[in-house]
Protein backbone atom coordinates (compact mmCIF):
# COMPACT_ATOMS: atom_id res chain seq x y z
CA UNK A 1 0.00 0.00 0.00
CA UNK A 2 0.60 3.66 -0.55
CA UNK A 3 1.13 6.42 1.81
CA UNK A 4 -1.41 7.78 0.20
CA UNK A 5 -3.84 5.02 0.81
CA UNK A 6 -2.93 3.61 4.44
CA UNK A 7 -3.06 8.07 5.99
CA UNK A 8 -6.41 8.85 3.35
CA UNK A 9 -8.01 11.76 4.78
CA UNK A 10 -11.82 11.20 5.63
CA UNK A 11 -13.99 11.96 3.11
CA UNK A 12 -15.87 15.00 3.09
CA UNK A 13 -19.04 13.83 2.01
CA UNK A 14 -21.10 10.98 1.64
CA UNK A 15 -23.55 10.57 -1.23
CA UNK A 16 -26.75 8.41 -0.05
CA UNK A 17 -28.79 6.40 -2.65
CA UNK A 18 -31.91 5.98 -0.78
CA UNK A 19 -33.89 4.00 -3.40
CA UNK A 20 -33.56 3.77 -7.25
CA UNK A 21 -37.49 4.44 -7.17
CA UNK A 22 -38.19 7.80 -8.66
CA UNK A 23 -41.69 8.66 -11.08
CA UNK A 24 -39.50 10.33 -13.01
CA UNK A 25 -37.91 8.94 -16.24
CA UNK A 26 -34.86 11.44 -17.40
CA UNK A 27 -33.02 10.45 -20.31
CA UNK A 28 -29.33 11.17 -18.64
CA UNK A 29 -30.09 10.38 -15.40
CA UNK A 30 -27.16 9.23 -13.40
CA UNK A 31 -28.24 5.86 -12.01
CA UNK A 32 -26.92 2.79 -13.37
CA UNK A 33 -28.82 1.26 -15.86
CA UNK A 34 -29.41 -2.25 -13.58
CA UNK A 35 -31.28 -0.11 -10.90
CA UNK A 36 -31.81 -2.07 -7.30
CA UNK A 37 -35.54 -3.24 -6.96
CA UNK A 38 -37.37 -2.18 -3.50
CA UNK A 39 -36.57 -4.97 -2.02
CA UNK A 40 -33.15 -4.89 -2.33
CA UNK A 41 -33.01 -1.21 -0.57
CA UNK A 42 -31.57 -1.01 3.24
CA UNK A 43 -34.10 -0.36 5.62
CA UNK A 44 -34.23 2.21 8.42
CA UNK A 45 -32.37 1.16 10.85
CA UNK A 46 -29.90 0.16 8.47
CA UNK A 47 -29.54 3.44 7.03
CA UNK A 48 -29.13 5.10 10.45
CA UNK A 49 -26.13 3.17 11.25
CA UNK A 50 -24.43 4.24 7.89
CA UNK A 51 -24.99 7.30 8.78
CA UNK A 52 -23.86 7.67 12.50
CA UNK A 53 -20.77 6.25 10.87
CA UNK A 54 -20.52 8.43 8.58
CA UNK A 55 -20.55 11.24 11.24
CA UNK A 56 -17.75 9.55 13.30
CA UNK A 57 -15.40 8.60 10.40
CA UNK A 58 -15.85 12.64 9.63
CA UNK A 59 -18.02 12.93 6.76
CA UNK A 60 -19.21 16.55 7.38
CA UNK A 61 -22.66 16.89 4.41
CA UNK A 62 -24.41 14.04 3.63
CA UNK A 63 -26.52 14.33 0.12
CA UNK A 64 -29.59 12.23 0.47
CA UNK A 65 -30.02 11.06 -3.13
CA UNK A 66 -32.26 8.23 -5.41
CA UNK A 67 -34.17 7.77 -7.35
CA UNK A 68 -36.25 9.92 -5.70
CA UNK A 69 -35.54 9.86 -2.11
CA UNK A 70 -39.16 11.01 -1.20
CA UNK A 71 -40.62 8.19 -2.45
CA UNK A 72 -39.31 6.65 1.20
CA UNK A 73 -41.95 6.96 3.73
CA UNK A 74 -38.93 6.90 6.32
CA UNK A 75 -37.04 10.28 5.18
CA UNK A 76 -38.19 12.48 7.53
CA UNK A 77 -36.59 9.77 10.23
CA UNK A 78 -33.37 9.49 8.39
CA UNK A 79 -33.27 13.39 8.17
CA UNK A 80 -33.80 13.66 12.04
CA UNK A 81 -31.52 11.07 12.31
CA UNK A 82 -28.37 12.64 10.47
CA UNK A 83 -29.22 16.21 12.17
CA UNK A 84 -29.12 14.48 15.42
CA UNK A 85 -25.37 13.17 14.04
CA UNK A 86 -24.22 16.71 13.58
CA UNK A 87 -24.24 16.02 9.76
CA UNK A 88 -25.47 18.78 7.19
CA UNK A 89 -28.49 17.32 5.23
CA UNK A 90 -29.40 18.15 1.69
CA UNK A 91 -32.10 16.42 -0.05
CA UNK A 92 -31.65 16.33 -3.62
CA UNK A 93 -34.97 15.90 -5.10
CA UNK A 94 -37.48 15.61 -8.13
CA UNK A 95 -39.73 17.26 -5.80
CA UNK A 96 -42.07 14.46 -6.74
CA UNK A 97 -43.88 13.12 -4.08
CA UNK A 98 -43.03 16.02 -1.42
CA UNK A 99 -45.77 17.84 -0.12
CA UNK A 100 -46.18 21.36 1.82
CA UNK A 101 -46.66 19.56 4.79
CA UNK A 102 -43.89 17.17 4.04
CA UNK A 103 -41.36 20.09 3.70
CA UNK A 104 -42.40 21.60 7.42
CA UNK A 105 -42.00 18.16 8.66
CA UNK A 106 -38.46 17.87 7.24
CA UNK A 107 -37.43 21.56 7.83
CA UNK A 108 -38.47 20.69 11.65
CA UNK A 109 -36.57 17.69 11.75
CA UNK A 110 -33.51 19.74 10.45
CA UNK A 111 -33.06 19.52 7.02
CA UNK A 112 -29.90 21.89 5.98
CA UNK A 113 -30.95 22.68 1.88
CA UNK A 114 -32.65 21.62 -0.61
CA UNK A 115 -31.99 20.51 -4.43
CA UNK A 116 -34.55 20.77 -7.00
CA UNK A 117 -34.55 19.12 -10.38
CA UNK A 118 -36.03 21.17 -12.98
CA UNK A 119 -35.74 19.71 -16.35
CA UNK A 120 -36.68 23.22 -18.36
CA UNK A 121 -37.79 26.52 -18.47
CA UNK A 122 -41.11 25.66 -20.49
CA UNK A 123 -43.52 23.15 -19.43
CA UNK A 124 -44.18 21.12 -22.10
CA UNK A 125 -40.39 20.27 -22.77
CA UNK A 126 -39.99 19.87 -19.02
CA UNK A 127 -42.50 16.98 -18.94
CA UNK A 128 -41.48 15.52 -21.83
CA UNK A 129 -38.16 15.50 -20.49
CA UNK A 130 -38.64 13.97 -17.48
CA UNK A 131 -41.50 11.66 -18.57
CA UNK A 132 -44.01 12.80 -16.18
CA UNK A 133 -47.10 15.19 -17.17
CA UNK A 134 -47.28 18.19 -14.43
CA UNK A 135 -44.04 17.44 -13.41
CA UNK A 136 -42.97 21.14 -14.01
CA UNK A 137 -46.09 23.07 -12.56
CA UNK A 138 -45.50 20.88 -9.32
CA UNK A 139 -41.90 21.43 -9.02
CA UNK A 140 -42.88 25.38 -9.10
CA UNK A 141 -45.40 24.29 -5.83
CA UNK A 142 -42.46 22.27 -4.77
CA UNK A 143 -39.62 25.24 -4.73
CA UNK A 144 -42.35 27.80 -3.39
CA UNK A 145 -42.74 25.42 0.13
CA UNK A 146 -39.14 25.21 0.43
CA UNK A 147 -38.15 28.99 0.42
CA UNK A 148 -41.89 29.92 2.44
CA UNK A 149 -40.11 27.28 4.81
CA UNK A 150 -37.02 29.11 4.92
CA UNK A 151 -34.92 26.45 3.24
CA UNK A 152 -31.91 27.71 0.80
CA UNK A 153 -32.81 26.16 -2.34
CA UNK A 154 -30.66 25.26 -5.17
CA UNK A 155 -32.06 24.39 -8.85
CA UNK A 156 -30.20 22.16 -10.25
CA UNK A 157 -30.76 22.09 -13.92
CA UNK A 158 -29.36 19.02 -16.96
CA UNK A 159 -28.45 20.95 -19.55
CA UNK A 160 -28.50 19.38 -23.29
CA UNK A 161 -29.71 19.68 -26.61
CA UNK A 162 -33.10 19.85 -25.67
CA UNK A 163 -32.95 22.85 -23.84
CA UNK A 164 -29.45 24.08 -24.96
CA UNK A 165 -30.28 27.85 -26.28
CA UNK A 166 -32.38 28.34 -22.80
CA UNK A 167 -29.09 27.78 -20.60
CA UNK A 168 -29.39 31.43 -19.42
CA UNK A 169 -33.65 31.38 -19.10
CA UNK A 170 -32.96 28.88 -16.57
CA UNK A 171 -30.70 30.75 -14.76
CA UNK A 172 -33.51 33.39 -14.26
CA UNK A 173 -35.99 30.79 -13.48
CA UNK A 174 -33.60 29.23 -10.70
CA UNK A 175 -33.63 33.09 -9.31
CA UNK A 176 -37.92 33.61 -9.70
CA UNK A 177 -37.82 30.81 -7.67
CA UNK A 178 -35.77 32.29 -4.84
CA UNK A 179 -33.03 29.99 -5.69
CA UNK A 180 -29.55 31.23 -3.67
CA UNK A 181 -27.88 28.72 -6.28
CA UNK A 182 -28.17 27.23 -9.58
CA UNK A 183 -26.48 23.93 -11.09
CA UNK A 184 -26.16 24.88 -14.59
CA UNK A 185 -24.81 20.99 -15.49
CA UNK A 186 -23.94 19.93 -18.41
CA UNK A 187 -24.74 16.28 -19.27
CA UNK A 188 -22.26 14.01 -18.36
CA UNK A 189 -22.26 10.72 -20.46
CA UNK A 190 -22.88 7.78 -17.89
CA UNK A 191 -25.45 5.70 -16.83
CA UNK A 192 -28.49 6.43 -18.77
CA UNK A 193 -26.97 9.30 -20.42
CA UNK A 194 -24.54 7.29 -22.06
CA UNK A 195 -27.65 5.41 -23.66
CA UNK A 196 -29.19 8.60 -24.96
CA UNK A 197 -26.09 10.00 -26.08
CA UNK A 198 -26.95 11.06 -29.40
CA UNK A 199 -30.44 12.69 -28.40
CA UNK A 200 -29.00 14.70 -25.91
CA UNK A 201 -25.27 15.83 -27.60
CA UNK A 202 -25.26 19.39 -28.40
CA UNK A 203 -23.45 20.68 -31.22
CA UNK A 204 -20.14 22.67 -30.19
CA UNK A 205 -21.72 26.08 -31.44
CA UNK A 206 -24.56 25.40 -29.04
CA UNK A 207 -22.55 24.70 -26.34
CA UNK A 208 -19.79 27.70 -27.00
CA UNK A 209 -22.86 29.98 -26.51
CA UNK A 210 -24.27 28.14 -23.84
CA UNK A 211 -21.43 28.52 -21.94
CA UNK A 212 -20.54 32.27 -22.66
CA UNK A 213 -24.47 33.19 -21.32
CA UNK A 214 -23.80 31.32 -18.37
CA UNK A 215 -20.43 32.71 -17.56
CA UNK A 216 -22.03 36.42 -18.13
CA UNK A 217 -24.53 35.79 -15.96
CA UNK A 218 -22.47 34.36 -13.30
CA UNK A 219 -20.73 37.62 -13.01
CA UNK A 220 -24.22 39.79 -13.07
CA UNK A 221 -25.72 37.94 -10.62
CA UNK A 222 -22.80 37.68 -8.24
CA UNK A 223 -24.66 38.25 -4.90
CA UNK A 224 -28.16 37.44 -6.00
CA UNK A 225 -27.15 33.49 -7.13
CA UNK A 226 -24.37 31.41 -6.93
CA UNK A 227 -23.86 29.76 -10.50
CA UNK A 228 -22.21 26.23 -10.21
CA UNK A 229 -21.42 25.61 -13.94
CA UNK A 230 -21.01 21.73 -15.06
CA UNK A 231 -18.70 21.88 -18.71
CA UNK A 232 -19.42 19.76 -21.56
CA UNK A 233 -16.46 17.61 -21.13
CA UNK A 234 -16.76 16.28 -24.49
CA UNK A 235 -16.16 19.54 -25.95
CA UNK A 236 -13.25 20.50 -22.97
CA UNK A 237 -9.59 20.30 -23.47
CA UNK A 238 -8.90 19.45 -19.78
CA UNK A 239 -11.03 16.74 -17.59
CA UNK A 240 -12.80 17.61 -14.24
CA UNK A 241 -11.26 16.57 -11.05
CA UNK A 242 -14.08 13.74 -10.99
CA UNK A 243 -15.71 13.42 -7.21
CA UNK A 244 -12.47 15.72 -6.26
CA UNK A 245 -10.20 12.28 -6.63
CA UNK A 246 -10.82 8.68 -6.68
CA UNK A 247 -11.40 8.04 -2.73
CA UNK A 248 -10.38 11.28 -1.54
CA UNK A 249 -13.25 13.24 -0.62
CA UNK A 250 -16.69 11.12 -1.21
CA UNK A 251 -18.45 7.74 -0.69
CA UNK A 252 -21.33 7.22 -2.62
CA UNK A 253 -23.69 4.44 -0.95
CA UNK A 254 -26.28 2.34 -3.10
CA UNK A 255 -29.76 1.47 -2.39
CA UNK A 256 -29.00 -1.54 -1.32
CA UNK A 257 -25.81 -0.62 0.49
CA UNK A 258 -23.03 -1.03 -1.43
CA UNK A 259 -20.08 1.22 -1.16
CA UNK A 260 -18.98 2.87 -4.53
CA UNK A 261 -16.20 5.55 -5.26
CA UNK A 262 -18.61 7.44 -7.50
CA UNK A 263 -22.00 6.60 -8.58
CA UNK A 264 -20.63 4.92 -12.33
CA UNK A 265 -18.09 3.09 -10.89
CA UNK A 266 -19.38 -0.06 -11.44
CA UNK A 267 -19.28 0.03 -15.06
CA UNK A 268 -15.65 -0.41 -14.78
CA UNK A 269 -14.93 -4.41 -14.46
CA UNK A 270 -13.20 -6.16 -11.64
CA UNK A 271 -13.53 -3.88 -9.27
CA UNK A 272 -14.99 -4.82 -5.77
CA UNK A 273 -16.71 -3.08 -3.59
CA UNK A 274 -17.90 -3.93 0.04
CA UNK A 275 -21.20 -3.25 0.96
CA UNK A 276 -21.93 -1.45 4.44
CA UNK A 277 -24.31 -4.67 5.51
CA UNK A 278 -20.55 -6.67 5.88
CA UNK A 279 -17.97 -3.63 6.63
CA UNK A 280 -18.06 -0.42 8.80
CA UNK A 281 -17.63 2.84 6.87
CA UNK A 282 -14.06 3.40 8.08
CA UNK A 283 -13.32 0.11 7.03
CA UNK A 284 -14.60 0.42 3.67
CA UNK A 285 -12.65 4.04 3.33
CA UNK A 286 -9.44 2.35 4.33
CA UNK A 287 -9.16 -0.79 3.23
CA UNK A 288 -11.70 -1.94 0.29
CA UNK A 289 -10.24 -2.69 -2.84
CA UNK A 290 -12.56 -0.66 -5.13
CA UNK A 291 -11.75 2.72 -3.21
CA UNK A 292 -7.98 1.40 -3.64
CA UNK A 293 -7.72 0.91 -7.15
CA UNK A 294 -7.42 4.43 -8.17
CA UNK A 295 -6.06 6.27 -5.14
CA UNK A 296 -3.26 8.94 -5.07
CA UNK A 297 -1.14 8.94 -8.69
CA UNK A 298 0.36 5.37 -8.16
CA UNK A 299 -1.96 3.43 -10.88
CA UNK A 300 -1.29 6.66 -13.58
CA UNK A 301 0.55 5.82 -16.66
CA UNK A 302 1.28 8.44 -18.99
CA UNK A 303 0.54 10.92 -19.84
CA UNK A 304 -0.84 11.23 -16.56
CA UNK A 305 2.07 10.12 -14.02
CA UNK A 306 4.44 12.89 -15.37
CA UNK A 307 1.78 15.33 -15.72
CA UNK A 308 1.92 19.13 -13.72
CA UNK A 309 -2.26 18.71 -13.26
CA UNK A 310 -2.05 15.22 -12.05
CA UNK A 311 -2.85 16.39 -8.79
CA UNK A 312 -5.38 19.19 -9.89
CA UNK A 313 -7.59 16.92 -11.73
CA UNK A 314 -6.67 13.73 -11.05
CA UNK A 315 -6.51 12.42 -14.39
CA UNK A 316 -10.20 13.08 -14.52
CA UNK A 317 -12.46 10.43 -14.43
CA UNK A 318 -12.11 6.62 -14.59
CA UNK A 319 -15.62 5.67 -16.06
CA UNK A 320 -15.55 7.85 -18.53
CA UNK A 321 -11.45 6.55 -19.20
CA UNK A 322 -13.10 3.08 -19.93
CA UNK A 323 -16.16 3.69 -21.61
CA UNK A 324 -14.33 5.68 -23.98
CA UNK A 325 -10.98 3.89 -24.56
CA UNK A 326 -12.11 0.57 -22.78
CA UNK A 327 -9.14 0.84 -19.90
CA UNK A 328 -10.22 2.59 -16.81
CA UNK A 329 -5.99 3.60 -16.14
CA UNK A 330 -5.82 5.95 -19.61
CA UNK A 331 -5.89 9.35 -18.80
CA UNK A 332 -9.14 10.38 -19.33
CA UNK A 333 -10.05 11.27 -23.09
CA UNK A 334 -11.64 14.60 -22.66
CA UNK A 335 -7.82 15.83 -22.31
CA UNK A 336 -6.14 17.12 -25.16
CA UNK A 337 -2.53 14.83 -23.88
CA UNK A 338 -4.74 11.93 -24.44
CA UNK A 339 -3.99 9.90 -27.73
CA UNK A 340 -7.37 9.26 -27.41
CA UNK A 341 -8.30 13.13 -27.45
CA UNK A 342 -9.50 13.65 -30.90
CA UNK A 343 -11.99 10.66 -31.19
CA UNK A 344 -13.82 12.16 -28.68
CA UNK A 345 -14.31 15.62 -30.62
CA UNK A 346 -15.36 13.54 -33.52
CA UNK A 347 -18.04 11.36 -31.75
CA UNK A 348 -19.55 14.21 -30.12
CA UNK A 349 -19.48 15.88 -33.76
CA UNK A 350 -20.87 12.94 -35.05
CA UNK A 351 -23.92 11.88 -32.62
CA UNK A 352 -24.61 15.89 -32.83
CA UNK A 353 -25.41 15.77 -36.42
CA UNK A 354 -27.40 12.02 -36.25
CA UNK A 355 -29.49 13.42 -33.80
CA UNK A 356 -30.08 16.57 -34.62
CA UNK A 357 -31.22 14.63 -37.70
CA UNK A 358 -34.33 13.43 -36.27
CA UNK A 359 -36.82 15.93 -35.98
CA UNK A 360 -37.58 14.83 -32.42
CA UNK A 361 -35.57 13.52 -29.27
CA UNK A 362 -36.61 9.52 -29.03
CA UNK A 363 -35.47 9.73 -25.81
CA UNK A 364 -35.03 6.07 -23.99
CA UNK A 365 -36.23 7.03 -20.82
CA UNK A 366 -35.09 5.57 -17.44
CA UNK A 367 -37.04 2.88 -15.80
CA UNK A 368 -36.72 -0.01 -13.75
CA UNK A 369 -36.39 -3.13 -15.65
CA UNK A 370 -39.13 -5.31 -16.16
CA UNK A 371 -39.37 -8.58 -14.70
CA UNK A 372 -38.65 -11.69 -17.33
CA UNK A 373 -41.64 -14.00 -17.14
CA UNK A 374 -40.98 -16.69 -15.76
CA UNK B 1 -35.43 39.67 -8.81
CA UNK B 2 -34.11 39.63 -5.18
CA UNK B 3 -32.62 42.88 -3.97
CA UNK B 4 -30.02 41.41 -2.13
CA UNK B 5 -27.41 43.72 -0.09
CA UNK B 6 -23.16 42.88 -0.98
CA UNK B 7 -22.07 46.19 0.45
CA UNK B 8 -20.65 46.11 4.04
CA UNK B 9 -21.73 49.45 5.41
CA UNK B 10 -20.54 49.99 9.13
CA UNK B 11 -24.31 49.79 9.91
CA UNK B 12 -24.86 46.26 8.62
CA UNK B 13 -25.66 43.43 11.19
CA UNK B 14 -24.47 40.16 9.55
CA UNK B 15 -25.84 36.94 9.82
CA UNK B 16 -25.31 33.41 8.40
CA UNK B 17 -27.87 32.66 6.33
CA UNK B 18 -29.93 29.10 7.56
CA UNK B 19 -28.45 26.55 5.42
CA UNK B 20 -25.08 28.07 6.14
CA UNK B 21 -23.15 27.24 9.28
CA UNK B 22 -19.59 26.76 11.46
CA UNK B 23 -19.04 23.32 12.72
CA UNK B 24 -15.81 21.83 14.87
CA UNK B 25 -14.61 18.85 13.41
CA UNK B 26 -13.37 17.15 15.78
CA UNK B 27 -12.18 13.59 13.45
CA UNK B 28 -9.72 16.79 11.43
CA UNK B 29 -9.65 19.29 14.85
CA UNK B 30 -10.81 22.02 12.11
CA UNK B 31 -13.31 24.67 11.92
CA UNK B 32 -15.30 24.31 8.81
CA UNK B 33 -17.93 27.06 7.27
CA UNK B 34 -20.65 24.41 5.79
CA UNK B 35 -22.80 25.51 2.98
CA UNK B 36 -25.02 24.33 -0.09
CA UNK B 37 -22.67 21.73 -1.08
CA UNK B 38 -20.00 23.72 -0.16
CA UNK B 39 -17.40 22.64 2.52
CA UNK B 40 -14.76 25.85 3.54
CA UNK B 41 -11.81 25.43 5.71
CA UNK B 42 -12.31 28.24 8.42
CA UNK B 43 -9.14 29.26 9.89
CA UNK B 44 -8.68 30.66 13.61
CA UNK B 45 -9.20 34.20 12.12
CA UNK B 46 -12.24 34.13 10.11
CA UNK B 47 -13.81 31.51 13.08
CA UNK B 48 -13.62 34.72 15.79
CA UNK B 49 -15.22 37.20 12.86
CA UNK B 50 -18.16 34.27 11.36
CA UNK B 51 -18.90 33.57 15.89
CA UNK B 52 -19.55 37.06 16.11
CA UNK B 53 -22.19 37.18 13.25
CA UNK B 54 -25.35 36.85 14.61
CA UNK B 55 -27.71 39.33 13.23
CA UNK B 56 -27.47 41.32 16.04
CA UNK B 57 -23.92 42.92 16.22
CA UNK B 58 -23.57 45.97 13.74
CA UNK B 59 -19.91 45.40 11.98
CA UNK B 60 -18.42 48.09 14.07
CA UNK B 61 -19.42 46.75 16.76
CA UNK B 62 -17.68 43.35 15.79
CA UNK B 63 -14.96 45.00 14.79
CA UNK B 64 -14.44 46.81 17.96
CA UNK B 65 -14.66 43.81 19.91
CA UNK B 66 -12.55 41.85 17.49
CA UNK B 67 -9.50 44.74 17.60
CA UNK B 68 -9.75 44.50 21.58
CA UNK B 69 -9.80 40.52 21.96
CA UNK B 70 -6.38 40.38 19.59
CA UNK B 71 -5.34 44.24 20.84
CA UNK B 72 -5.05 44.80 17.06
CA UNK B 73 -4.85 47.77 15.00
CA UNK B 74 -8.56 48.78 14.41
CA UNK B 75 -8.34 49.87 10.68
CA UNK B 76 -6.36 46.75 9.49
CA UNK B 77 -9.43 44.29 11.50
CA UNK B 78 -11.77 46.49 9.44
CA UNK B 79 -10.42 45.84 6.34
CA UNK B 80 -10.27 41.84 7.15
CA UNK B 81 -13.39 41.34 7.90
CA UNK B 82 -14.84 43.59 5.25
CA UNK B 83 -13.23 41.71 2.54
CA UNK B 84 -14.00 38.43 4.39
CA UNK B 85 -18.17 39.57 4.51
CA UNK B 86 -18.16 40.87 1.09
CA UNK B 87 -16.61 37.68 -0.58
CA UNK B 88 -18.93 35.61 1.35
CA UNK B 89 -22.01 37.60 0.58
CA UNK B 90 -21.00 37.42 -3.44
CA UNK B 91 -21.29 33.57 -2.31
CA UNK B 92 -24.21 34.04 -0.94
CA UNK B 93 -22.84 32.62 2.35
CA UNK B 94 -23.10 35.96 4.45
CA UNK B 95 -26.48 38.00 4.59
CA UNK B 96 -25.48 41.72 5.31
Amino acid sequence: MSPAQTKSEPPAGLLAELTHRCPLGCPYCSNPLELDARELELGTAAWQRVFSEAAALGVLQVHLSGGEPAARRDLEEIVGHCAKEGLYTNLITSGIGLTKERIAVLAQAGLDHVQLSIQDCEPHSADYIAGYNGAFARKKMVAAWVTQEGLPLTVNAVIHRANISRAGKLVELAVGLGARRVEIAHAQYYGWAIRNRAALMPSVAEAEAAIAEVEALKQKLSGTIVIDHVNPDYYARTPKACMGGWGKRILNVTPSGKALPCHAAETIPGLIFWNVADHSLADIWASSPAFNAFRGVEWMREPCRSCPRREIDFGGCRCQAFALTGDARQADPVCHLSPHHGRVQQIAAELSQAGAAKSAAAYIYRRVKQREPA
Amino acid sequence: MTDVVTTVGSGSRPRLPRGVRLKHDPARGEWFLLAPERVVKADNIAVEILRRCDGTATLDAIVDDLAQHFSADRARIQTDVKALLAELAAKRMMDL
